[in-house]
């Protein structure tokens, strides 16, 4: 020990003299000069402001221009209050099943070794790498009046295109992979070590779930809720394909905007938009609330 | 509870992690599952808890075959390598999980679950510290609130995987002492798991020592250290040296010369010679001795560690010298080995 401690002291002396002091000032090895700084910085802040807070700004603007008497005049439009409900309604059903699939996957791939898991973990983000048209169409393919199915449906009445139904799952499918997503990560990290003290200590597998690995994954499960759910409520391209844009009836939010918008009722085509801005906006203020309050768990988690 | 183990195997990917391993333990006997990494010894563990499933082979509980039960059909207190607390959940609340998912007809009422908690950290020795989450404890606190969950749900035996792992040299010396006490009082059959020699020697009733699946031995902290049964245990346990001999007319022989050490049960042939380095005496002249010339020396504690080149063709041996002796760089030094053993060369 006394070896080690006289043999390292020169050492530290040396180091202490050589390293970070230039000049006599101390200079970080990661820092850059004030001009670079001043440059990066500027670049990003003129960026955010062109292209995401002046488009925000715009939307309240427009929305607010004819005052506030004609912005709320225009949510009391039958049409507009049946398409806010619609969204409600679609967000209110695919959600919750986007939440339950997205645990039993995540739960899946994090816990169990099986042939095929790589592919599994690749389809899960299917719906983020195909276009939403796609996802769409996919569904009038699959359920139209030409397809296999569309002749069963029709004499059974059941009726999927250009109703709420087509519309739930065009965006269950484009919501997909919010939750697993968030949740692989977090329950790959945290292994089965917690489930396997609970079951050793005598739960059953469901007592383990709501008591062990539900409390675990909470923050993360939330998070991805809530993008789940800021999704579901703003998308569009699918559910354009498979809506039929009927007013007031398979008329979503989104879509509402555009049929106002190309009638050049931009008041009203803005006051919508106004809500699914604020969508977005509570959507940001809450993640970034689950970001601060609980980084450490969501950290795992890949940011999207 | 005495727990038997009969040709159990267990492969992964049909890569044996375990062959054919059979062993007795008996009712409140302490036992330790000492070897190196991959040697299986974690694997035999959560064979017993039945948090595997064996290959082939069985496991009995008492008389009765528990190899296709569940993990919470055996009873068994496991404690994790890294505790594997519910961090969500309080001290009490972590020590009471076990009675608070039993089924409705034998569960305790929600005080009853309270007190079973604070008796047993009283038990191990935390007092007080009910309402803490695991974050707000030590490495060494956590330990025992993960030995007092396992306790609270009395099981029929108790296992630790590398119990005292992750702690810092002092503590886990402080609460070797206590989990030998903790035994005592209670009175479970207990199995731990360790890669330090030191422990399971000091701790454990009885030593079992493993290696690629296979136990080499199974005896007292005595019968592992002073007889050895294969190279294995005699490199892995304590320190030893090794020499290559031969064998001939029951005697040890290093190139033409016999060093005077009889091997009467050994076959002819080439074969290891093992001892541990202060099992030594040292020799004035060398007739009928090992010889050879001091390459390297370092003083160990309170004694003197040498190495030796022995013969033509520079074999390295270490012994150990009291600090006294004058031997330098290039002496030569005679010795012969008090207690050893020889192993066949294949063995070896």
């Amino acid at each position: 020990m006394a070896l080690e401690a006289t043999s390292a002291l020169p050492d530290r002396s040396a180091s202490a003299n050589l390293s970070g002091v230039r000049k006599g000032r101390y200079i970080s090895a990661t820092t850059e000069s004030p001009a670079t700084k001043a440059v990066l910085i500027g670049t990003a802040l003129i960026f955010l402001l062109l292209f995401l807070v002046l488009p925000l700004a715009a939307v309240f603007v427009e929305a607010l221009r004819k005052g506030a008497g004609e912005f709320l005049a225009s949510f009391g439009d039958p049409d507009t209050q049946a398409a806010i409900r619609l969204t409600l309604l679609v967000a209110v059903i695919a959600v919750p099943l986007n939440m339950v699939f997205g645990i039993a996957a995540a739960w899946a791939i994090a816990k169990f070794e099986f042939k095929g898991k790589a592919f599994l973990t690749t389809l899960i983000d299917l719906p983020f790498s195909v276009s939403p048209v796609i996802s769409g169409l996919v569904y009038v393919l699959l359920f139209g009046a030409g397809s296999v199915l569309g002749p069963w449906l029709k004499s059974h009445g059941i009726e999927i295109l250009f109703a709420v139904p087509g519309i739930v799952l065009a965006t269950i499918f484009v919501t997909f992979p919010f939750v697993a997503r968030e949740l692989i990560p977090l329950m790959q990290d945290q292994g089965t070590g917690d489930e396997e003290a609970a079951l050793s200590l005598g739960a059953s597998g469901w007592q383990a779930f709501w008591y062990v690995t539900l409390p675990n994954i909470k923050w993360g499960l939330l998070y991805g809720v809530l993008l789940c759910n800021a999704r579901a409520m703003g998308e569009f391209g699918a559910v354009s394909v498979v809506s039929g844009h009927i007013r007031g009836f398979t008329n979503t939010m989104p879509l509402h905007v555009e049929i106002l918008y190309n009638e050049y009722n931009f008041v009203a085509a803005f006051a919508v938009s106004t809500l699914l801005a604020g969508l977005a906006l509570v959507t940001l203020v809450l993640k970034s609330f689950l970001e601060y309050r609980y980084g450490d768990e969501i950290a795992a988690s890949k940011k999207h | 509870m005495d727990v038997s183990i009969r040709k159990v195997r267990k492969e992964f990917d049909r890569f044996p992690a375990l062959r054919d391993v059979s062993l007795d333990i008996r009712s409140g006997e302490l036992i330790a599952l000492l070897g190196p990494s991959g040697s299986g010894k974690t694997t035999l563990l959560r064979l017993i808890a039945g948090l595997e499933r064996p290959t082939a082979g069985a496991i009995y509980f008492g008389d009765e075959d528990a190899s296709h039960k569940t993990v919470q059909e055996r009873n068994v207190g496991f404690v994790f390598q890294h505790y594997a607390l519910f961090r969500h959940m309080t001290v009490a609340d972590n020590i009471g999980f076990g009675l608070k998912v039993r089924p409705g007809a034998t569960r305790p009422t929600k005080t009853e679950i309270g007190r079973r908690a604070s008796e047993l950290l009283d038990l191990v020795q935390l007092s007080g510290l009910e309402k803490r989450y695991p974050a707000q404890l030590s490495g060494g606190q956590r330990q025992r609130v993960a030995l007092a969950r396992a306790l609270a749900i009395e099981p029929k035996v108790l296992l630790l995987d590398e119990p005292f792992g992750a702690l810092d040299a002092q503590v886990r010396r402080e609460l070797r002492r206590w989990l030998r006490e903790i035994h005592d009082a209670t009175g479970h059959t207990t199995v731990f798991v360790t890669h330090d020699q030191e422990e399971a020697l000091e701790l454990a009733d009885r030593v079992v020592v493993m290696s690629q699946g296979q136990i080499e031995q199974i005896g007292t902290a005595d019968d592992i250290y002073d007889t050895p049964n294969s190279p294995f245990v005699y490199g892995f346990i304590g320190e030893s040296s090794s020499l290559p001999v031969r064998i001939g007319n029951g005697e040890l022989w290093i190139a033409d010369r016999t060093i005077g050490l009889p091997a009467p049960d050994v076959a002819d042939g080439d074969a290891t010679l093992f001892f541990r380095p202060q099992d030594v005496e040292l020799l004035d002249g060398c007739g009928g001795c090992i010889a050879g010339t001091v390459a390297a020396t370092r003083r160990v504690a309170g004694t003197r560690r040498v190495e030796l080149e022995i013969g033509g063709e520079r074999q390295r041996v270490e012994i150990e010298l009291p600090v006294g002796h004058p031997a330098s760089q290039q002496s030569r030094v005679a010795f012969r080995p008090r207690r050893y053993r020889v192993f066949p060369a294949r063995a070896a």
